[in-house]
Order: C-alpha cells, then structure tokens, then sequence
C-alpha cells in the first residue's frame, strides 16, 4: 500500500491549438501529503488540475490513482475515483444550510422528501471527525467565507474524497481565516486524506505544504522537499530569475506633512460608525504603512481621504488645502492619487479600452479635450508612452481593459495614478492577486515615488508588505489607529495590536 | 488564471452586460434574433391557416423598399414610392425615440419613457406651431422644434433628477411619466381642454388647432397633398449623427459611457454620476420630443386625443435601440425595419386579399416583441458563447 503513491500524473501534455499549456508534466502526491502546485498566472496549473478533475482531457501522459491507471471523462468520474476539488468560487446554495448543501446530488430521502435529520446527522458525524467546525443548521448565506470554505471542504469530504485539490484557497481568505484553514489541512493530512495545494503565495505554501512542485510555462521546473526551501529559491524557481523580495530601499528623511487628517469620524453603509477619530500625517518622502485584518475601517477611511464618503467630523488636509467637503473630483485635482483597493470596481472600466482608461483623470484638460471635445487620438498617443513606460503586457491602447490578465491592469491603473504627478499617493492592496514579478514592479515603483518626494499611505493586508515597504506603521483596529510601530517590529507584535490587543485607551471615543 | 475576459460580474450594469453581449455577437447575433422573430411570425401566419411567404411578401411589398427593384413596372414603381414614402415617415421619428432609449442605455439608464417624453414633444410643437402667426417659415419651425425638444427634455429630466435626488428606480419613474402624459395630453385636447380648437366649425371634435403653413416641414418627395415625405428624415439622420459624436467624441460622452459600464470607477475619477443621469434623461428626452415635434410638423399637423391614446412609436423605440445595438447605424437600420412592418402591416398598404391587416397589425407587434424578449436573453447567448469559447480555448485565457 505504501509503495504505491495516492496520484501520480505521468507526462501529462495539454495542447490548445498551438498553445501548450502543460508539456509532459510529473506529478506525485503521496498519502497524507500536502504537496503545493506553485507557479505564476498562467503557467498552468489550473490546467492540469482540470486534466485531473476530468474537464480537460489530456493529450499525451496518464494518470494513476494507488498505482492503478485511470481515465477520467468527466468530473463525476472524478469524483467517483475519490477525487474531491474545492474552487476558488464556491459553489453552494446560498439559501439552504450547511446540512443541505452537503447532501446535495445525493440526499438521504424519506419517501420523495429529504432526510433532513439524517443529513444533518451526517453532517455533524463528518465535521467532528475531521475537526471542521459548522453548524449543520446554519444557512450558507449567512456563514463568513472561511466557514463556506469549510463547508466546500466537507462536501468533497461527504463524497468520498481521497484527494483533496484546493485551487487557491486562500485568495478570498483573511490572514486568521487562512490560519485556520492550515489548521484543518493539517488535520486532514493527519487522518490520510492527500491534498494538492494551489498557490502562488510564497509564505503560505512554505507554512503548510510538505513537498512543493514548482511549474513555469506549462512545465515541471522542479519538485523540492520544504526543508531546505526559501522564498527566494522558490521565487527564483518559479520566475526563472532571481527576484528582489526584500525591497531596497534607503533610509528617508521625510519633509512636510502632504496629506494630514485630524479626528476624523465617519460611518459606513448601514451609518455605523467605522472609522473613529483617526488623525495621522503622511510626510513628503516617506511611506506610511496602515497595517490591520480586513474589515477594520480602512477601506472607509479611504474613501473618506477620497471624498467617496462624508465624514461626520475633523478636517482632511492636502498639500495645505482642506479637502474635508470635496468630492472626488477636486481631491483628485488637490493632488491625490488613488491605486484602488478593488481594480476592478473603482480602477477600471473594463469595458473601455487602455487609452481611455488612461485618460480617466484627465479626459476634461487641455491634454485630451478642447471645449468639451475629446481627442482619442492623443488618448491613444499618451497611452502608447505610458503602457511602455510601464511595461504593460499583452494590450494596445486599443485593446480592452477587461482583457489583460491582473497583474497588467494593476500596471495600468498605477500609469494612469502615478502619472498624474501626484503629491500623495493612496496605495490600497497595490498587490492584490499579482504574481511575484508583478509584485516587485509595483513595490519598486512606490518606492521610487517616495525617493521622489510623495508621500505614500500604504493601505494593505499582507503584513511582509507593510514591513518590507513602510518608513512607519500605523495599526488600525476597529476604526481607531491604535499604534505606531516601528515596520521592524516583530510579526507577534503587530498580531496582538491587530486583533485588539494592547489597546490604547487615551483618545478613545 | 486570468479569466477576467468576458467575465461579468453579478452586479454589472445593462451597459456592460449589453456590450458583452455585442463583443460575442457582433452583428450576427441581431440578425439571428429577427430570423427566429420572424419564423414565429410564420408559424402564426400558418396557424391562422395563411401562407406565410406570400403574407412576408405582401407585407415587403407594402413598404414600398420593392422601389429599389430596376425590373419592377413603371405602375408598380408608383404605388411603391408612395408606399416607401410612408414607411420613411414613420421610420423618421422611430429613430428619434430609438435613440432616446439607445443614450440612457449607454449611460446604463433603462428609459421607458420615450413615449411620454414623445407625447410632450408634440404637445409643445403644436402649440408653438398653431401660435405666433406672421412668422417666417423658418423660424416658426426652429421655435417649433425648440420648444418641442426643450419639451421632451423637462419630461425625462424630472425621471433624471429623482434618480439623482432620490434614486427612483428610472422604469418605474419614466412608466409612470407616460401615463401622465398621456393622460395630461387627453386633457388638453379634449373638449373644453385649454388646447382644443378654437374653430367654431370642429367645436365638438377633440383636436388641437392646425398646425399654421408657415410651421409646416417642406415636403421634398411625393405629393404635399398626399403625405409626402418631409424633410424631417434628414433631421433624424442628422441626429443619429450627433448621437455619434455626442457619445464618442464628447466629454459628457466618455462620461456617459464610463458611468454606463462602471458608476464606481466613475465616480472615484471624480465624475459626477447623479449629474450624468439628469443630462443624459434630458438628452434622451430632447430625441423623444424631436420625434413628436417632426410628426406633428411633417405630416399630422394637429393632435387629437384619439392620436395620443393608440400611438405607440414611443415605446418601438425600445426595440428599435434594442435590435440596433444602441449604436448610430443599428438604430438605422431597426427602424427602417420597424417602420416598414408598421407601414407594410397597415390597412392602407397590405393587400387584404393575401392577409388581413388587422391580424397583421399585431403580427409586427408581436415580432416588435419577441425581438425585445430575445434580446433580454442576453445571458443566454453570452452563456453559449462562453461556452464555446471555453471549449476552444480555455489554455489561452490562462495564459494571457
């Protein structure tokens, strides 16, 4: 039993037309293993674990399952074989519960009605022994995403699941949530079941995986043990050049105040309250980080610096001008740049092509319009300058926004923002959902902008790039600033502050 | 990997949903649409026990486009031209109030109110045009037209301003403003209403006073006495122009389109999305009234009660902009088609013989229709395509 691995993939290639997306990939996982899949967007992982759940039919290689040679037509086969994947979009039934979903396509019946009781039995009997805690009764709508996800997980697990694919399953999770999660793939592993983990964060996999396959292009680079490995090696193996994670920065000496805030209050959409009397300067020349677990009121207090929201109290103030009652407009025109948190809602239209999308800010000035005219043709041109000063890939100044892959629109959201000659720069989640060379783009970028002279606020909720890129660190809990930390300060240190610990107790309203 | 292409989100506005649904079909997909609309069409022609390519056939030739044949008899060629005048003059204010709904489209704005807003138009038209005797023609028609679309644009503009003010839902608002007007226009009409006739001789017809000579568009083809066409067509053409470059070559109109696909992302750029929404209703308004304007001008030169009760080009307006895509040359060319099934359905021009005109009238209703139902299915045809494509190539999505 023990000879034989849990899967093996041998040699799997995958042809779309002339595009390879998997060149005679190997793959083996073992019985109770957690093996990451790591690679760049792109470099086909989700193809092969398609191949493998029966979506996408190989063209060369086979698949073994304990030794034994199968084919897998479709997903239902898949699962038949034991084989369970959770997405990185869920695919329950918001109304129903725990309990039903989990039963769903093979429901315990009483007659022509559903067992409920013995679904909900069976439910409870799975979460306790595998240690995933839900409740049976609770319906999905209402759970947080790390209890859907666990309910994913115990539905793969209900039909039989022996091999466990997780597709980036961090990506919609809190830094705890994710924590979590570790926590129950380790019970997992623990009780035998064998999990592929999808990712292309560099901590995560080295925190949970056990064996690590690296794929560049479409191919295997390697398959190492975690003992030995380091972000840098897997970085290196999965770029193909060694990349700067640490970024290289000077020491700053930071000038006047550009963006200052002075109790500022104000509430969120359902008017309770979410940023509370938060004051804080962001200097010429140095990088502010705003460090704190999601949902703590920085997405408010940006929008209200942006003028997207009214605060009910203190003043906001750009470069010497009050920008308290603004709209987004004049704060835009005061000198404020805005890399939004969400590219998709508030960076880009998707639907309007790179050169209008580069001209968002300024479609009203001289440059592009005469007397309420615009002129796609010095769009176009200025589009063309700054998708090569930037380095944006696979996009014309024609090609629609919602075409290029993400890191690229990042690119083109931070040309359009950077290019605006701003005073200060408000860099929500810059990195959000980007590969590792995208990644180092953007951090180089801000840094430059802070050689130059702006100030940078830094709104993230990765904690290494609040450490890596700040000059100081602000702690946000619960809307309050509840710290000013030293970006040296240990991960532990800012845990405790980020979760409501050590409290300061003056100035609380 | 990167599947953003094509990937709507739940929540995306009609304007992005509607340009996806173009990008995947390009202009296949409106013409698949009229097929399947028009073999329903048969199917029902057959059911009522008629041939339904003979009935097409007379319905063609009712609208007179047989014209543009070089072999058809010189007898032939009379009727047609007459026939093609009047399909020209109704499809002259169907694509005013196509374009009406084709602006709020892009602006993600769901104006059901062209019918209303068609109704002020021609209300202030006449009135202007029965007033103010002694004018020059050209003037009188410039006030005329003027006031009619100023008209159109305060009735859309009060849906603009409680979307922006209140955020009404602008279905319901512009619904509801038809039925006003509607009902304002009987009013005025009627007997004893501020606006019926003043002569002495039509004391008991509830019409408005006749539109004066010197208001009246010049007629440049066919028989002035005999509805000939009039030059408003040239100024629906001049407005799909405008249209064009208002939306493509305008600041309000990469505003417009910018707030039509993303208000978020708009707004962050600081555009003002609540401003948006009462400009672009007035806009569409102004179209909407220009229709009613033209037609009370062109060819009515008056308004009866019994007009404002069974018009219905307003709401055509909405398939018109639908099939046409909301752009220039779609719109175009659906409401030439709609005005030639208006036309070619008509008592007047469709051969009795072959099929009665009164079944045939509700035929064009019922294609106008399901044209607009298939269109709303967008989400199918997006699904299929996906599909495809996904079959396709899934690998090169990945990779991009």
């Amino acid at each position: 039993m023990a000879d034989s691995p849990a899967l093996e993939l041998r040699g799997i290639t995958k042809r779309f037309g002339p595009l390879v997306a998997n060149r005679s990939v190997d793959f083996e996982l073992r019985r109770g293993e957690i093996h990451a899949l790591l690679g760049e967007n792109g470099a086909g992982k989700s193809t092969l674990m398609n191949v493998l759940y029966g979506l996408h039919q190989p063209d060369e290689g086979e698949i073994r399952l304990d030794g034994e040679a199968v084919e897998i037509r479709s997903s239902s086969r898949a699962i038949g074989l034991g084989i369970g994947m959770v997405h990185q979009h869920f695919m329950l039934v918001p109304v129903m519960t725990v309990a039903e979903n989990l039963v769903l396509g093979a429901e315990p019946k009483k007659g022509p009605l559903l067992d409920y009781k013995t679904a909900a039995e069976r439910t409870r009997e799975l979460s306790k022994r595998f240690g995933l805690a839900v409740d049976p009764d609770a319906r999905v709508q209402d759970l947080g995403v790390g209890a859907q996800q666990r309910v994913e997980i115990l539905r793969a697990l209900f039909r039989g699941a022996r091999v466990l694919v997780l597709d980036e399953p961090t990506a919609v999770l809190t830094a705890q949530e994710a924590q979590d999660l570790f926590e129950v793939l380790r019970a997992l592993k623990a009780e035998g079941t064998a999990i592929i983990f999808i990712s292309h964060k560099l901590n995560e996999v080295l925190d949970v995986a056990d064996r690590i396959t690296v794929l560049r292009r479409g191919e295997k680079v390697d398959t190492v043990p975690r003992e030995g490995a380091t972000e840098r090696s897997l970085a290196t193996l999965m770029v193909g050049r060694d990349v700067l994670l640490r970024v290289e920065k000077d020491d700053t000496t930071p000038g006047e105040s550009l963006l200052s805030l002075e109790g500022v209050s104000a509430r969120d959409d359902r008017g309770l309250p979410a940023v509370r009397d938060v004051s804080l300067d962001v200097r010429a020349g140095e990088i502010v980080g705003l460090a704190g677990i999601d949902a703590n009121g920085q997405s408010e207090l940006i929008e209200t610096i942006m003028g997207l929201r009214r605060p009910d109290e203190g003043t906001i103030i750009v470069a010497g001008r009050d920008v308290t009652h603004a709209g987004p407009r004049d704060t835009l025109a005061a000198g404020v740049s805005h890399i939004a948190e969400d590219r998709h809602r508030r960076g880009l239209v998707l639907e309007f092509d790179l050169a209008e999308n580069l001209a968002l800010r300024e479609y009203k000035t001289p440059a592009f319009s005469k007397r309420g005219f615009i002129s796609p043709k010095k769009m176009v041109a200025r589009a063309r300058t700054l998708l090569k000063e930037f380095d944006v890939r696979g996009g014309e100044p024609e090609t629609r926004a919602g075409s290029l892959s993400g890191g690229n629109q990042q690119k083109v959201v931070i040309a359009r923002e950077l290019n605006a000659d701003p005073r200060v720069i408000i860099a929500a989640q810059p990195t959000r959902g980007l590969d590792v060379g995208a990644i180092e783009f953007v951090h180089r970028r801000l840094v430059e902008e802070r050689d130059a002279g702006r100030g940078v606020l830094l709104v993230s909720l990765e904690m290494e790039e609040i450490r890596s890129l700040s000059d100081r660190v602000l702690v946000i809990y619960e809307g309050q600033i509840v710290a000013e930390m030293p970006p040296e300060s240990s991960e532990e240190d800012f845990g405790v502050l980020m979760t409501g610990g050590g409290r300061r107790t003056e100035g609380a309203a | 990997m990167s599947d953003v292409d094509d990937e709507l989100p739940p929540d995306a506005t009609v304007a992005a949903r509607l340009a996806t649904y173009v990008r995947a079909g390009g202009v296949v997909t409106p013409l698949i649409t009229l097929l399947v609309a028009f073999l329903f069409g048969g199917l029902v022609v057959l059911i009522t026990g008629h041939d339904p390519i003979a009935t097409y056939k007379a319905i063609f030739n009712g609208t007179g486009l047989n014209w543009f044949f070089p072999w058809i008899s010189s007898e032939d060629r009379t009727i047609a031209a007459l026939n093609l005048q009047q399909t020209l003059i109704v499809t002259t204010p169907l694509i005013l109030t196509g374009l009406a709904v084709a602006f709020a489209f892009r602006c993600g704005l769901f104006n059901i109110g062209g019918q209303g807003q068609y109704i002020v138009g021609g209300v202030f038209a006449v009135w202007v045009g029965s007033s103010f005797e002694g004018l020059p023609s050209l003037l009188h028609i410039l006030l005329a037209v003027v006031a009619g679309m100023l008209g159109g644009a305060f009735w859309a503009g009060i849906a603009g301003v409680l979307k922006a003010v209140a955020g009404t839902n602008e279905v319901i608002s512009t619904i509801m403003l038809n039925w006003i007007a509607i009902w304002t226009g009987n009013y005025l009409f009627n007997l004893g209403g501020p606006l019926q006739n003043s002569n002495p001789a039509q004391k008991d017809v509830p019409v408005s006073n006749d539109v004066l000579e010197s208001a009246k568009l010049p007629v440049f083809w066919g028989d002035p006495q005999l509805q000939g066409l009039h030059i408003g067509l040239f100024i629906a053409v001049a407005a799909l122009l405008v249209f064009w470059v208002l939306l493509n070559r305008t600041t309000l109109g990469y505003e417009v389109r910018a707030v039509g696909f993303n208000p978020d992302a708009a707004q962050a750029s600081g555009i003002s999305v609540a401003r948006n929404y009462v400009v672009v209703m007035a806009v569409c308004g102004a179209f909407a009234g220009l229709a009613g304007t033209l037609d009370v001008l062109g060819w009515q030169f008056r308004i009866a009660t019994n007009d404002i009760q069974t018009s219905q080009l307003g709401f055509f307006g909405i398939a018109v902009a639908l099939l046409g895509r909301n752009t220039a040359v779609g719109t175009f060319f659906s409401a030439l088609l709609f005005g030639g099934l208006i036309t070619g359905t008509s008592v007047r021009n469709l051969d009795p013989t072959v099929f009665e005109p009164a079944l045939a009238t509700n035929l064009t209703y019922m294609i106008q229709g399901l044209v607009v139902l298939l269109v709303s299915t967008d989400v199918l045809v997006i699904w299929l395509w996906r599909l495809r494509r996904k079959r396709r190539s899934s690998a090169v999505l990945e990779a991009a």
